[in-house]
């Protein structure tokens, strides 16, 4: 460790650590004495401004957190604050619940279906709006309004678009010929899961279409006309080198979503609150019906328990394209 | 001449493409737009009669719905609501993660940035893992059908979040800055709080609108711990809230959310640039 050969206690940060290793070299003897007291103090501050943050968290997303898995081994109900304990008694009721194996087998085709099509979409968008372009600033700007308008409010604009007597979409297709009857979009499972899947859709792609876009910026230029002026097609361009190249960037993007999608609540419970005939449940709609509706906190908190894996494998993912960015970089 | 055309064929192809792209991601919006403004009878003809053309205003527009949604329901309540409850929540935000974005910035070196990706993650960590143990809490606390209770936990995502962005703005402030100062005689403290707040302003001023936009987006929390309509924010009144029995205010509804989302939407493409770079973490190496 350079710390200890520089005679630092702690841990520092690494360029300080260089700087001061340099420096070292000309500077006379009490400086360094006189800067690694500095340190110390600086190491002690900074603990000091990092605590009440980090206090705030720990108490109220740690604590709860332990609770969610402690809850989920109990038969708490709200309206009582007792703490029954019931072991694994909560996941063998929902093991062989029909309607949980539902929800999970929704959320994950929910998720993977939205997320592919995201990627798809997101990238051809960014291709498209690359290389076309009057007025980019101006499409980008258009495409962030899905991401930053409120959940519930985007779910209550589809809602209407999908509305049984004066749905929009209706009107169009039977206007240009593909539709002869009529569709009831949240009276359906099937329609009413592809009503779902737009919306996740619709919400996720410009987002991820203006980070891929910003990935392809930093994409060297040098490259890329290195490239074309080898005469690679636009396909092998796109697959062997844009592509990998925007590998990191696209896996965040998606992991992004992954995460937004799986643990959204709001845009199933308000297009079809789980309906029809609870066909379209998802983890989070049920752990809300459930836990909150139902009063029963112990099976709710079980139900929620099970997008842990899907998280846990996203941050490990997260941190580790953090990782080889650092490193690489 | 072919070539020519060729290539007229596919700028006129890229064009067509962004073109969908771009319609599909406003289409929703354009649709809360038409609804607000139209009159009733334009509005609500049923879809099958395909001599109305919905995509238009058939009749002259109106603001009808407007003053309904601003006189008759309760949605300025809604947003009393939301920006008090909003500003308290920024508040408490900045208060522990100005200190907080600092000290990972300047003063805890690479362990430091380990902590600042831990501290991102848990914005991650979503609501809907947390509603159930938090509704435990909040019944401990007595806090139940109380904004307080959004007081409470809405910091539990804005502080992660904003110390994540807060640390960003620290970074590009350049060290020799403070260093100068403290060696012309201030501490570290009074070096932070006469010479670096000044030039983090603009940090603080993104940190500050991000923190409220978040708490107007939320919904799960707001419909876990808010039952009475006069204490909802406005995510939640307007979804929940704007219908008279089984009938939706559709054209109020509309109006609300395109209101609504217009301020987030400018707010969101102010400072994109600055969230997808602290986002992608260095994925994008700029």
């Amino acid at each position: 460790m350079t710390q200890d050969a520089a005679g630092t206690p702690r841990p520092v940060g690494g360029e300080r650590v260089a700087l001061k290793e340099a420096e070292s070299v000309v500077v006379a003897a009490p400086a360094i004495f006189r800067r690694r007291t500095l340190a110390d103090r600086e190491d002690a501050l900074g603990r000091l401004l990092l605590a009440p943050a980090l206090l705030y968290v720990v108490l109220l997303v740690g604590v709860p957190f332990g609770m969610a898995v402690l809850l989920s081994f109990s038969a708490a109900r709200s309206g009582t604050l007792t703490f029954p304990w019931v072991g694994l008694q909560n996941f063998w009721t929902i093991a062989a619940d029909p309607q949980f194996r539902l929800a999970l087998r929704n959320t994950t085709l929910f998720t993977v279906v939205s997320q592919v099509l995201v990627m798809v979409l997101a990238t051809a968008a960014a291709n498209v709006l690359e290389a076309a372009f009057f007025g980019r600033r101006g499409v980008r700007m258009l495409l962030l309004l899905p991401w930053a308008v409120p959940v519930s409010l985007a779910a209550m604009a589809w809602t209407w678009i999908f509305d049984s007597t004066f749905s929009v979409v209706n009107w169009t297709l039977r206007a240009v010929g593909l539709l002869k009857g009529w569709l009831y979009w949240f009276g359906d499972p099937t329609l009413a899961m592809i009503a779902i899947i737009t919306v996740h859709v619709w919400r996720m792609f410009p987002f991820a279409t203006v980070i891929v876009l910003a990935g392809m910026s930093a994409i060297p230029a040098e490259i890329r006309e290195a490239a074309v002026v080898d005469g690679a097609s636009f396909w092998r361009r796109l697959f062997q080198i844009n592509l990998p190249l925007l590998l990191p960037v696209v896996t965040v993007a998606v992991l992004f979503g992954v995460v937004f999608t799986s643990t959204d609540l709001s845009v199933v419970y308000l297009l079809t609150r789980g309906g029809p005939y609870n066909s379209t449940h998802v983890l989070a709609s049920l752990a809300f019906q459930r836990g909150i509706l139902g009063a029963d906190l112990g099976q709710g908190a079980a139900i929620a328990l099970f997008l842990l894996p899907v998280l846990v494998v996203v941050a490990i993912l997260m941190l580790r394209v953090a990782r080889r960015a650092e490193v690489g970089g | 001449m072919k070539r020519r055309l060729v290539r007229a064929a596919k700028r006129v192809g890229l064009y067509g493409a962004a073109l969908t792209f771009t319609v599909f991601a406003v289409f929703p919006f354009y649709w809360m737009f038409l609804t607000a403004f139209k009159q009733d009878r334009d509005l609500y003809v049923g879809g099958t009669v395909t001599t109305h053309i919905p995509w238009i205003f058939n009749d002259p527009p109106t603001l009808e719905h407007v003053q309904l949604l601003f006189r008759q329901t309760l949605y300025p309540t809604w947003v009393r609501n939301t920006v008090w409850i909003g500003g308290l929540v920024v508040l408490i935000t900045l208060i522990f993660a100005l200190p907080a974005g600092y000290a990972l910035a300047r003063l805890t070196g690479r362990w430091g940035e380990r902590l600042g990706i831990g501290i991102f993650l848990t914005y991650l960590i979503p609501p809907t893992l947390l509603f159930i143990p938090f509704s435990r809490v909040i019944a401990v606390l007595g806090l139940q059908n109380s904004p307080w209770a959004l007081v409470l936990v809405y910091p539990t995502f804005t502080i992660p979040f904003c110390t994540w962005l807060l640390m960003g703005f620290f970074r590009s402030i350049p060290r020799d800055i403070e260093e100068q100062a403290m060696i012309d005689g201030y501490s570290r403290l009074s070096a932070m709080r006469k010479v670096v707040l000044p030039l983090a302003i603009s940090g603080i001023l993104t940190a500050a609108i991000f923190a409220f936009t978040l708490v107007m987006q939320d919904f799960v929390y707001a419909l876990t711990f808010i039952s009475s309509v006069g204490k909802m924010t406005v995510s939640l009144g307007i979804p929940v809230a704007l219908v008279r029995g089984d009938v939706f205010y559709w054209g109020s509804l509309m109006a609300a959310a395109l209101i609504t989302s217009v301020p987030i939407a400018i707010v969101y493409n102010l400072f994109i640039d600055r969230f997808i770079a602290g986002l992608t973490a260095g994925a994008v190496k700029g």
